[in-house]
């Protein structure tokens, strides 16, 4: 017998939050997020608040890749539609007088749909191709979703290559005109999303996802549509990259059509893998390692080089390089992420001081 | 309650299936057996879906289903096993089971979204309900957090019945229940057989080479000997028909 770990009604069983060191994690978390900009400077929120855009992204693919099994190079196009979404339709309820503390109220909802509308779009040929292949659809969907946003021809909406300036949002008149109030935001968002999309898994919807990943032939004969239930995937994941692309707006209060260019994509990917495909913790691990790795590696390069011309040259391609090392690595011996890290030590902190491992 | 007229099935020039028709009585099981390519499984295949015969028709109820997709005839109540088995391996025996149930719920998107509510009610309900049973009575409950791959091929197989099961279907599909099992592990998944039947009143179409299973619980058998349906009757008209004599069981030594 496990200790903290009896169940006496099957809701008890069904908790997510099994025991109670799972319970003073989440809780320790949120307190920590709260506490957070009351205590941390400039640049500890800016990390932050890249952090946090960076779970709801992550959250996403991990609908799609993690959970549906399809498999997609083409999320930052999704956040790049959230992006300008957000801001082109917050410009146009300006233009139409809409209320300003009203405005983020639709513009991001808004913002949302119309990703996830388009996530129908390329979600289409999921229903017929798999694997490597649905990667290089979507990626081909990512790069024309670029190549739209820099035409000449609708420059006139998106800015082309010069991007937009996105508005700062009000709340009901709160104007969140610093980062450290985009914080409050981008937090609410992740923390949101991330439980929002964990119900999902506690039901058949998610559980229908799960099983066309496992063995889609055999989701089929249980009454799983196919159709419907990849499509759905599809559609809340890219949902959850336009609202990444949102927050992503109103942080930097401008966006530009290369921020989303391939690199995005892959690190959304990389995320993942890192943290955990397919579980609900993984974003969130991988996010942080995702965002911290270029810190530290600024921070080691500036240590062993001094802040010279020279540092700044070889950062960006060994920030390549240390992505493609820590995704081999993770593939090689920690397949299945932080999350099973974390999983062992729970289980460890269980069982302690009876059983170890 | 199950009606198969004439189903023809061809790939390219090979025909697997030629003219086969029979029926299968409501709440009788119903064994379908033949050497080793002699079309069952393709018959599986097209009583569930995969396969759209070339001509004949499936019919269940009274309903045509021939050309319904898979997902839409377990929503008539048709549930299957498969051969090699096919269980959800990244997942626990209970989330194997729920999943079974996905046309019983009614949870959609947004109170999935939410949990808390209706979905939450939906899913203590049918966690009670799958309790009692399927895995109380198929004698599952010692490894109900047991992921798939951790469980020996025995259980596997009953796990995939009670997969099933738990969709309450009308017409259970079984692809070689007792394939590759020792005899005590026959004898269990028999008894289990018969224990649905007479439970639920479910009507059961078993593909299956254990002729001794298949003889003895079967009240009616059909055969097939490449595509074709050489004879089919009561076990004992079977056993004693000169045809699947020469095609399947051999002369007595």
């Amino acid at each position: 017998m496990i200790n903290g770990n009896l169940k006496a009604t099957y809701a008890a069983d069904e908790r997510i939050n099994n025991n109670a060191y799972k319970t003073a994690f989440v809780w320790g978390f949120a307190a920590l997020a709260a506490l957070f900009p009351f205590v941390a400077n400039d640049y500890l929120i800016l990390i932050a608040c890249q952090y946090g855009i960076m779970v709801v992204a992550v959250v996403g693919v991990n609908v799609l890749t993690g959970y549906t099994g399809l498999i997609s190079l083409g999320h930052g196009g999704f956040v790049a539609i959230g992006a300008y979404g957000v801001t082109i339709i917050h410009a146009g309820l300006t233009a139409l007088s809409v209320p300003a503390g009203l405005q983020p109220f639709i513009a991001i909802p808004a913002a949302m749909a119309l990703a996830a509308g388009i996530g129908l779009l390329v979600g289409l040929p999921s229903l017929r191709v798999k694997g490597v292949y649905l990667a290089v659809a979507t990626l081909s969907a990512s790069f024309i979703i670029i190549f739209l946003i820099e035409l000449d021809a609708l420059a006139p909406f998106t800015g082309g290559k010069n991007g937009l300036t996105t508005a700062d949002p009000s709340f009901f008149g709160w104007v969140l005109d610093t980062q450290r109030e985009v914080y409050a935001l981008i937090a609410a968002c992740a923390f949101a999303t991330v439980l929002l999309v964990q119900n999902l898994f506690r039901t058949r919807v998610g559980r229908a996802f799960i099983a066309i990943r496992e063995r889609d032939y055999s989701a089929e004969i249980l009454g799983v549509s196919l159709l419907r239930y990849k499509l759905t995937s599809f559609a809340i994941s890219a949902a959850c990259c336009g609202l990444a692309g949102a927050l992503f707006a109103y942080f930097y209060a401008r966006v530009l059509p290369e921020q989303f260019e391939l690199l995005l994509s892959l690190q959304l990917v990389a995320a993942l893998v890192v943290g955990g495909m397919g579980r609900t913790m993984g974003p969130v691990f991988g996010a942080l390692v995702i965002v911290l790795a270029p810190e530290f590696l600024k921070l080691t390069l500036g240590a062993l080089m001094g802040s010279t011309v020279e540092a700044a040259q070889i950062r960006a391609p060994l920030q390549e390089i240390f992505f493609g090392a820590l995704i081999i690595g993770f593939i090689m011996f920690e397949p299945l992420g932080i999350a099973q890290i974390s999983d062992r030590v729970f289980r460890a902190l269980n069982r302690w001081p009876f059983a170890r491992g | 309650m199950l009606r198969v007229e004439d189903v023809h099935l061809s790939f390219g020039g090979v025909k697997a299936l030629q003219g086969v028709s029979f029926e299968a009585a409501k709440g009788e099981i119903t064994g379908v057996i033949g050497p080793n390519g002699a079309g069952k499984t393709s018959l599986f295949n097209v009583l569930s879906g995969f396969y759209t015969p070339s001509t004949g028709r499936v019919i269940v109820d009274g309903q045509d289903i021939s050309g319904l997709k898979p997902n839409a005839r377990a929503e008539l109540g048709m549930a299957r096993t498969f051969q090699n088995i096919a269980l959800f391996r990244g997942m626990s025996v209970l989330d194997n089971i729920k999943l079974g149930c996905h046309t019983r719920l009614n949870t959609n998107l947004w109170s999935a979204l939410r949990y808390f509510g209706s979905a939450q009610k939906e899913e203590l309900e049918l966690r009670a309900d799958l309790e009692e049973r399927i895995i109380d009575f198929l004698e599952i409950d010692h490894i109900r957090k047991a992921p798939i791959t951790a469980l020996p091929y025995g259980l596997q197989k009953r796990v995939e019945l009670a997969r099933a099961l738990a969709m309450q279907p009308k017409l259970l599909m079984l692809d070689e229940p007792v394939a590759g099992m020792n005899r005590e592990e026959t004898a269990d998944m028999a008894r289990f057989i018969l224990d649905v039947q007479e439970k639920f009143g479910t009507t059961v179409l078993l593909v299956e080479h254990d002729m001794h299973m298949v003889m003895d619980i079967c009240s009616r058998i059909v055969v097939l000997n490449f595509g074709q349906q050489i004879a089919q009757g009561t076990p004992d008209e079977i056993a004693n028909n000169s045809a699947v004599v020469d095609a399947y069981l051999g002369q007595a030594a």
